[in-house]
């Protein structure tokens, strides 16, 4: 499983969502179940993934799926490994 | 400052109530948060401590935890009215132990005025210290807790945040801030496992209280149905209840600590 992959899962664990789907049209606010609430629990489920922390301006930043995968590596996860 | 602990306890109670508990108390090298640190470590805790900027006597503390109680303690040197230095203690809570169970929103400022003397800058510090760090605090040690779906957050507040007192609007107001972030902070963090609770204590022998005239510490007095000034380790032990297991099922409350008093 590479990074990318449990990328995915964290998505689908925290907001319920089909591990199948497109995960590139994934925006918060905009897809149904991503809010405030679910959002908190989108970064803890990542965080915990990856064993990082969020600077508070990347849990606010984190507003899709390709904005995610850019916090990530930008925190020393590798998504292809 | 790395994690130590030295091998021999010198009190030793039944009852660890905070066994390995990963714990912070803010503005901890001297009154409540000092007697809360001591009480915590005396119970197990893990203890981070937390001076604004005094080093030395932070160092001297941590000292004094790992050698009368064999904690394991370190301090952060950082003040809370800087945002940048609250996330960075957290960042090293996650680099060092993963982790965090207690918070304790200690540290704090009290500077009185009357209404009409009352500067823009007396309003901002006081606004800064007592009410913007504990909430990036707050923020910080519930996304820690988060993680483990569990947590205590214990907030100082003051008997004058939900009485009042004349020549104390603005303290009384950044205290009455305090309480309603628990309040709220309580209602969004429960179904996260995360309790969040206040304790408002009232005539508490501290430093701040040597500084008080004598007749003003006498009409003080009159006024405590108990007959004394509450002392910090009054303050930590409810504090400790709160943070322990014993509270599991208590969140969103004020508890006072203050023998009767009238305001």
């Amino acid at each position: 499983m590479t990074g990318l992959d449990r990328l995915k899962a964290a998505f689908v664990q925290a907001l319920g969502i089909p591990a199948d789907g497109d995960f590139d049209t994934l925006a918060y606010a905009v897809t149904p179940g991503w809010d405030s609430v679910a959002h908190m629990n989108l970064v803890a489920e990542i965080e915990n993934t990856f064993d990082i922390m969020f600077p508070t301006e990347d849990v606010i930043d984190m507003s899709s799926f390709a904005k995610a995968k850019e916090i990530v590596t930008k925190l020393g996860v590798d998504l292809s490994a | 400052m790395q994690p130590d602990a030295s091998p021999e306890k010198d009190t030793a109670p039944e009852t660890q109530m905070l066994d390995g508990k990963i714990t912070f108390v803010t503005g901890s090298t001297r009154g409540i948060g000092w007697a809360t640190a001591q009480l915590f470590a005396q119970h197990g805790a893990v203890v981070i401590l937390n001076s604004r900027a005094n080093q030395q006597l932070l160092d001297e503390r941590v000292a004094e935890l790992r050698s009368r109680f064999a904690a394991t303690a370190i301090g952060f040197c950082a003040d809370a009215s800087e945002t940048a230095a609250v996330k960075g203690c957290y960042a090293e809570i996650f680099k060092q132990f993963k982790r965090l169970d207690v918070l304790v929103n200690n540290a704090g400022i009290m500077q009185d005025s009357v209404l009409g003397m009352i500067s823009e800058p007396l309003v901002d510090r006081s606004l800064a210290v007592n009410v913007k760090g504990p909430l990036f605090h707050l923020q910080e040690a519930s996304r820690l807790m988060t993680r483990n779906k569990s947590g205590a957050i214990i907030n100082v507040s003051s008997i004058i945040g939900s009485a009042g007192k004349e020549g104390q609007a603005v303290y009384s107001a950044t205290k009455a801030a305090l309480l309603g972030l628990t309040k709220s902070a309580a209602k969004e963090l429960a179904p996260k496992g995360i309790r969040v609770n206040a304790v408002t204590p009232g005539l508490i022998q501290t430093e701040l209280l040597r500084d008080l005239p004598e007749d003003k510490l006498a009409e003080a007095l009159a006024g405590i149905r108990m007959g004394r000034a509450g002392q910090p380790e009054d303050v930590a032990k409810v504090i400790l209840f709160l943070a322990s297991d014993l509270a599991s099922y208590v969140t969103g409350q004020v508890i006072g600590v203050d023998g009767g008093m009238i305001l």
